[in-house]
């Protein structure tokens, strides 16, 4: 444990989350950038969010009367706790000392503990919209997390951990081993990404209009800085989910020493993968429409399945006698 | 142990200074003070039983002449001596302000007081209990005193009824209890706990003596399907007495199922294990369901303590499936998850019915879809309330979070097991214990959002005022606590290592091997937790977050109306509803519930939706047809004939004589 | 403990694909539209077919190639088309059933899946190590196809139930013991292939006698009670 800790490898952790938060946006642009091009569109430049958050920051903002503290103080606990789940996520490197304060579970609390706050920042401010998106939100979220645990504990019962990077070590150290347990895992987990991340076909990013909103109702009322934080972490829970499928079930190119030429080669295959990652995403929501909100229950129910199923191969395919 | 003492004698003399109360006020403050220092006389005894290394016995020449009362005090004893202390001290802060609106209605503040301290002092001898027969006499002393706390308003038919069913259930449970002992006594010939441990049952005479006792404390504790009485009783009481059931005595309960499968069974089996994870898992999931449907906030919070029973089963489960499974270490692990989660329940349940009693004391309200706004009006007690809600909802940096992650390292150690069945039932358990926990999450969400959240939906509501100081200290007490057992969670493992060093001859050193900072249960490779570091991780974010942003430009915010689409200002009632808000989960779980719509037409539209418990109508209504049908029958012994009653008694004579001859 | 890691590349492959026949049983199971539990039936017989052409290779067994290329003709193309032109005959194809509860479908495969592992668990004498868990797989696939038409009200998803069935006991027998002498494999693939032309004249015959391919109608046919 003490080999994590020297000063070089939290300066690489911090230098880790700032690109974590400083490439979201860049994802974001270049998956509606895809959607564009599917479209028959041009679409937005990729610098586009980044002009979007820079102007939200500079506007005023306007809260509603009727909101009290919870309203104000939600964009930074929201933000906060994702910027920190999203430093656990080995990015460009394995063994930083965020793997030994974090494992994957706690992950998913933080993810949890923005969630709870978002949910009540909705009901804050006693509208129908933000409840209604409230509630929907809570009924994907609260379906979606077993699915999600699930997958994970099947990748833990692999690898026998549940650190972040002991994980990616086990996997990397075995060599090109086909288990199906984690491609079971992979197809669940990326059914819980769509739902967690508000994408079609669970939930339309573009949408204001009450019978299609779910994480767009919880931001309705908010503006200037608040509403910049906000998205922002919406695009970031985006990427740390790409980061987790792409880095934990696809490690190939990741740095495991902190020398500058494994670090650039593991910069560039994250990079490489979360571009096709987003490809694949545009694909997805190009190709499939969006569910009505009471056929979300049999989507993630699916992602449940596959994810015990996964569990089930595990123990029946890739135990021997 | 005279710390021990000291706890139990100060109960008995608030009990005193309370049956003064009615005729000089200042009284009742005094038996308050009482119970307040005999709560941290408990936590003091607690802490060094814990700490110490050395079991301390105590013998009292009360009971019966040939079986005089034996008290011990060994780290589990401590542990939940500490627990009980800790609440009611919180409580004794919280009371005198709560108790003022009874001391001028018609029920008497004596009765209140007196029965709370003896409630009290009963929960301290049970967990201080060497022999069975001081353990059986101090848990009626504890289930009539609060039979009689739940009954105190009894003015009110629900309240009678309620309490009546708590009788019942408490007594049911208590003769299995005794049952339980009855059997361990009668293969070692003595009452007392040290002779029960050196008995060797046979397999199947142990597993009918835990079944008895898991029969028992389970009902106590709360476990499906013996939980019905729990939303009926906790919800009738005072405020400040539901946070010393729900808190103290489901625990109580836990303590005893502790004390009798892990100490004095000995040797435990898998299949036990088995058995307690499930029953753990369905209390779990029927707990939350039913408490997301419900609009009383008292009964929302006593559906959440069935469900927290359920999760700490869960863990006990895990303990003895590895313990029956042979492995020590991971045995203990569960064990100590379990306890960890013991406390942090007692902690959170407490501060959320104080909150839950400060609201009904200001706003005579219960029922959450008449609530509403109430931060802005009780800006402490809100707060407060949200840090109870964010530690129940298992998120971090608090404690719930700690004793789950805890659970789930255990099963997820479930690899090590021999039985490739065994390995995939339990992270099967385990995924169940994470759509618990989401579910409770949103529960928690929906009880804070609709009620301190949005605007007041009616005008107690919007009349209702922050609290006094008491009640606001006694629950920023136990929000500080929460927050300190979830910041330093390698503190409390270290204190609570004595538990399973004594019980099961295996402590989790390693759990705490690289230092304060760092929790690691198995092993730092496997999994590590650094709740210190999570703190400061989330503080830095926020506060970096807050300062760059609030630094240049724009600072003022600018207050607007609410979004109304164009039309006019949202109106309260335009809010969504408490049962609004569970409606999608009541749609995709309603199979497990029995939920009743009615939308009446004929004059205006009334919309009137029951959600009821299942369990109900499957047990309990049946065993009671059952139970009638049979009172029938034997009734009809009772003929009125004289005749026939003297033809009784000559008919048992013959047979006495008969019998002797 | 012999894990996955340790076999080769081959093995790994056929129990990738193995995980991947369970996975179509559970999406018959729970598919409510025909036409795409028509597909999913397809998949597994491709998925099947594709099994035994791995065995086929690593074992050297020759007349498993013939096998494969059997069982993808009958059961990935000419069982599906047969279905398809039936579905469309009866114009059933934008039926959809409501299965009642399928959570409890689905926990109920799980179960029998478990179940399965541990009947198969005491098998210990094969000839190639760790075909033990292929086996308990496709004991899974039988079980789920029999659960199949316990659970479905359809006609036609009950043919697929039972053709599921035949691909879990070709997987075992593939897995097992390097499938079967080719006569008893010309014979099974005959039988089927029987079997499917009879269904689809019965199934005219029930459609024109109770107006409806619910099989829960069939005891209309009772003569002892009035329906």
């Amino acid at each position: 444990m003490a080999d994590l800790l020297s000063s070089l490898h939290w300066a690489l952790a911090l230098l880790q989350t700032v690109l974590f938060a400083a490439g979201a946006p860049l994802l974001t642009a270049w998956v509606r950038r895809v959607k564009a091009r599917l479209q028959n569109r041009r679409g937005p430049s990729l610098l586009q969010p980044y002009q979007d958050l820079r102007k939200l920051f500079a506007k005023q903002v306007m809260v509603a009367d009727s909101a009290s503290r919870v309203f104000r103080a939600a964009p930074y606990i929201v933000f906060g706790s994702t910027l920190l789940a999203a430093a656990v996520v080995p990015l460009v490197a394995v063994h930083l000392p965020a793997a030994a304060i974090a494992d994957v579970i706690v992950m998913a609390g933080f993810l949890a503990l923005g969630r709870f706050f978002l949910a009540l920042a909705g009901m804050d401010v006693g509208t129908a919209f933000g409840g209604m998106g409230s509630s929907r939100e809570m009924m994907v979220s609260g379906l979606a997390e077993p699915a999600m645990l699930m997958s994970v504990f099947t990748v833990a019962m692999s690898a026998h951990s549940t650190n972040l990077s002991s994980v990616v070590d086990h996997l990397l150290s075995g060599g090109l081993v086909l288990r199906p347990s984690l491609m079971f895992a992979l197809m669940a987990l990326l059914l819980v990404a769509v739902a967690e991340t508000g994408r079609i076909p669970v939930d339309n990013p573009a949408t204001h209009l009450e019978l299609t909103m779910i994480h767009e109702a919880m931001l309705l009322e908010y503006s200037g800085r608040h509403l910049a934080l906000m998205e922002w972490a919406a695009q970031l829970k985006l990427m740390l989910y790409g980061v987790l499928i792409a880095n934990v079930f696809l490690p190939w190119g990741i740095a495991r020493t902190l020398a500058p030429l494994p670090l650039l080669a593991g910069f560039v295959s994250v990079a490489a993968k979360l571009v096709l990652l987003g490809v694949a995403l545009a694909l997805a929501e190009t190709v499939l429409a969006k569910m009505r909100l009471f056929r979300v229950p049999q989507f993630l129910n699916l992602a449940f399945l596959l994810a015990l199923l996964g569990m089930l191969s595990h123990v029946i395919l890739e135990l021997g006698p | 142990m005279t710390l021990a003492y000291g706890a139990v004698l100060l109960s008995l003399a608030s009990v005193l200074a309370a049956l003064f109360a009615d005729r000089y006020p200042t009284a009742a403050r005094v038996a308050f003070t009482l119970l307040g220092l005999g709560g941290l006389a408990a936590v003091a005894a607690g802490g060094a039983a814990l700490l110490g290394h050395e079991v301390e016995r105590a013998t009292l020449p009360l009971g019966l002449p040939w079986q005089p009362w034996q008290l011990r005090l060994d780290p589990l004893t401590g542990l939940f001596l500490a627990i009980i202390g800790a609440v009611v001290a919180a409580v004794a802060v919280y009371g005198p302000a709560y108790a003022r609106e009874f001391r001028h209605g018609r029920s008497s503040f004596a009765v209140l007081g007196g029965f709370t301290g003896l409630f009290v002092a009963g929960m301290q001898l049970v967990v201080l209990a060497d022999e069975a027969f001081t353990f059986m006499v101090a848990w009626e002393l504890m289930s009539l005193s609060s039979y009689f706390l739940v009954a105190y308003q009894h003015e009110q038919a629900a309240n009678r009824r309620a309490a009546f069913l708590y009788l019942l259930m408490a007594h049911i449970g208590g003769l299995s209890i005794l049952l339980a002992f009855a059997v361990l006594a009668a293969h070692g010939g003595s009452f007392s706990f040290e002779a029960m441990r050196q008995v060797a049952l046979t397999p199947n005479w142990a597993t009918v003596a835990f079944a008895l006792a898991f029969l028992g404390f389970g009902m106590k504790a709360g476990l499906v399907p013996l939980h019905a009485w729990l939303p009926e009783a906790h919800p009738a009481a005072p405020s400040h007495i539901s946070a010393l059931m729900s808190g103290v005595m489901l625990k109580v309960a836990v303590y005893g199922f502790v004390r009798f499968s892990f100490d004095l069974l000995g040797e435990p089996q898998w299949g036990w294990g088995v058995a307690v994870l499930a029953v753990g898992g369905a209390s779990a999931m029927l707990g939350v369901l039913l408490a997301l449907m419900q609009s009383d906030l008292k009964r929302l919070l006593a559906y959440s303590s069935v469900e927290n029973v359920g999760i700490i089963f869960v863990a006990l489960g895990l303990a003895l499936l590895f313990l029956g499974s042979g492995a020590t270490r991971l045995g203990a692990l569960g064990l100590m998850a379990a306890l960890y989660h013991a406390v942090n329940h007692a902690l959170f349940k407490s501060l959320l019915f104080l909150g839950a009693g400060a609201v009904l004391h200001t706003s005579h309200e219960r029922n959450l879809e008449n609530l509403g706004g109430l931060l802005r009006r009780m800006p402490w007690t809100g707060l407060f309330f949200l840090l109870g809600c964010v530690s129940i909802s298992s998120l971090p940096p608090f404690n719930g979070f700690v004793s789950e992650w805890l659970t789930f390292q255990t099963a997820l150690q479930a690899w090590t097991l021999q039985s490739g069945v065994l390995r995939i039932m339990v992270p099967v358990g385990a995924a169940t214990l994470a759509l618990t926990g989401a579910l409770g999450a949103a529960c928690f969400v929906r009880a804070y959002g609709v009620g301190f959240l949005g605007q007041a939906r009616s005008r107690q509501a919007r009349h209702a005022r922050e609290v006094s100081l008491g009640m606001r200290l006694a629950q920023g007490a136990l929000a500080v606590a929460c927050l300190v057992l979830g910041v330093l969670p390698t503190g409390m493992v270290e204190l609570l290592n004595g538990i399973p060093q004594g019980l099961l001859g295996q402590g989790l050193t390693e759990a705490t091997v690289h230092g304060w900072l760092w929790l690691t249960p198995i092993e730092a490779r496997t999994a590590s937790y650094s709740g210190p570091l999570v703190l400061v991780g989330l503080s830095a974010a926020w506060l970096l977050g807050a300062w760059v942003l609030r630094r240049g430009g724009v600072r003022r915010v600018q207050p607007c109306e609410p979004w109304d689409c164009g039309y006019a200002r949202p109106d309260p009632r335009m809010q969504y509803t408490g049962a609004a808000f569970s409606q999608p989960l009541r749609r995709v779980f309603g199979m497990a519930l029995s939920v009743a719509q009615v939308v009446d037409r004929r004059d205006g539209l009334r919309y009137r939706l029951q959600v009821g418990d299942r369990v109900w109508g499957l047990l309990y209504e049946p065993v009671g047809r059952m139970v009638k049908g049979a009172a029938r029958r034997v009734a009809r012994l009772q003929s009125g004939n004289i005749r026939i009653y003297l033809g009784w008694s000559l008919g048992t004579l013959l047979v006495l004589l008969w019998l002797i001859s | 403990m012999t894990t996955i890691a340790q076999l080769s590349l081959l093995q790994q492959a056929v129990f990738v694909l193995a995980a991947l026949v369970l996975f179509a049983s559970f999406s018959l199971l729970a598919q409510v539209r025909l036409t795409s539990a028509i597909h999913a039936f397809a998949w597994q017989g491709a998925l099947v077919a594709a099994v035994t052409t791995l065995v086929a290779v690593g074992s050297g067994v020759h007349h498993l190639y013939l096998s494969a290329g059997m069982t993808f003709v009958l059961k990935a193309l000419l069982i599906p088309w047969m279905l398809h032109r039936m579905v469309r005959r009866l114009r059933l194809g934008r039926h959809v059933e409501a299965i009642t509860h399928p959570a409890l479908v689905i926990m109920a495969g799980a179960s029998l899946v478990v179940f399965s592992y541990w009947v198969a668990l005491p098998i210990e004498r094969l000839h190639f190590v760790a075909t033990r868990n292929v086996v308990a797989v496709s004991l899974a696939v039988v079980l789920l196809g029999l659960l199949m038409m316990v659970a479905r009200k359809q006609a036609v998803a009950q043919v697929l139930g039972f053709m599921s069935m035949e691909n879990g006991l070709f997987l075992a027998a593939v897995a097992a013991t390097r499938g079967m002498p080719l006569v008893v494999e010309l014979g099974v693939a005959f039988d089927v292939l029987v079997a499917m032309v009879l269904f689809g004249v019965f199934f005219l015959q029930i459609r024109e006698s109770i107006d409806s391919l619910d099989v829960d109608r069939l005891n209309r046919l009772s003569e002892s009670e009035e329906s």
